[in-house]
């Protein structure tokens, strides 16, 4: 850093804004990473089955799958319209 | 029974062939007998980092497909007692490697070496996924910017599902964290992520940090692995991670920048 660097205002830290870009991306990813490859078109073929019988919007599906040491628990929440 | 390491890093660029060509020399300069593979089908270059591109006859493929045998095709280090490369062939196509023909090849190895370096290409394809597949150990290379340390975490995920260790349910891939291309001055002036922040999000052991140097490019220049030049920041640095590797305890160097003078820091030279 030279002299005339005490001078500028706003000195960004630009490497903190990286780390914490990094941290939000891989937390992310780390999450689908464990989950198996054809769980989106599992996903979406339910769904598909439940449109058949209730009128319902992608957004009022829920899935999640868990992982815990001996078993995977796969949780559908729907929401039916009332 | 050799170890089998491989050098990965998903992101190309970062110093995988460097890297590889560092270690493996550092582990036979340590009276390990030891071979660096380049699995880069198509891409060959390890043979033009380790100086010996003139002498290839024979390649990995050749070997696969039993038109050449190691003895033929391994090509012994002009320098370094018990040092080989195995170069990648330059013209098939990445189709050529299978995993039975790497198994047979590696476990052919193993009854002679001490170590086996797995010189990984850039990507998360198949090329890629067959140079770890086997690992007992992996050294990820990255670079303290965002896009390495993110492909770093993908080739990590692959290496905890997709290696055999993973798909056998054994022992996991131990993996190492080598950062490369570290520049502690920017680190100081908070442009560059900083080793901790990398460890951090990673979540590895780190087993060396290799400061940004001139002495790189010139060894590449002269195919002559940087390690070789002791004199360098990054050589020395190279030594420490092959001492780490080998289950020593070394105390980091290089990772703070310089004391400037007073008239350079005026001028910000």
């Amino acid at each position: 850093m030279s002299f005339i660097d005490y001078f500028r205002a706003n000195k960004t830290n630009s490497a903190s804004v990286a780390k914490e870009r990094l941290q939000i991306i891989v937390a992310h990813e780390r999450g689908k990473r464990n989950q198996p490859d054809y769980l989106p078109a599992m996903q979406q073929e339910i769904i598909d089955v439940i449109k058949k019988y209730v009128a319902i919007d992608d957004e009022q599906v829920h899935v999640t799958l868990e992982n815990t040491d001996n078993c995977s628990v796969f949780e559908l929440n729907v929401t039916l319209p009332g | 029974m050799a170890k089998i390491i491989v050098v990965t890093s998903g992101k190309g660029g970062v110093g995988k062939t460097t890297t590889s060509a560092a270690i493996g020399t550092g582990l036979a300069l340590k009276g390990n007998k030891t071979v660096i593979i380049d699995f880069d089908v198509g891409l060959r270059n390890l043979d033009l980092i380790m100086g010996c591109e003139r002498r290839v006859v024979y390649d990995f493929v050749n070997v696969l497909n039993n038109e050449a045998n190691l003895t033929q095709t391994l090509i012994k280090d002009k320098r370094v007692e018990n040092l080989f490369v195995l170069p990648a062939s330059q013209t098939r196509d990445k189709d050529a490697l299978t995993l039975e023909g790497v198994e047979k090849v590696l476990n052919e190895l193993s009854e002679t070496f001490d170590f086996i370096i797995c010189d990984s290409p850039a990507g998360i394809e198949k090329g890629a996924q067959m140079a770890l597949y086997f690992a007992d150990e992996a050294i990820v290379v990255t670079n303290p910017e965002v896009s390495s340390v993110r492909d770093s975490d993908r080739i990590l995920g692959i290496l905890q599902s997709k290696s055999k260790r993973a798909e056998q349910g054994s022992e996991p891939v131990k993996e190492h964290l080598l950062l490369t291309r570290y520049n502690p001055a920017r680190v100081e002036e908070g442009e560059m992520l900083s080793v901790t922040d990398v460890e951090e999000i990673l979540a590895i052991p780190l087993m060396g940090v290799i400061p940004e140097s001139e002495a790189v490019l010139k060894a590449s220049n002269q195919g002559e692995p940087v390690i070789h030049n002791q004199d360098a920041d990054a050589g020395k640095a190279y030594s420490d991670a092959v001492d780490r590797l080998l289950g020593e305890t070394v105390e980091f160097r290089f990772l703070t920048a310089p004391k400037k003078g007073i008239l350079k820091r005026l001028i910000g030279a």
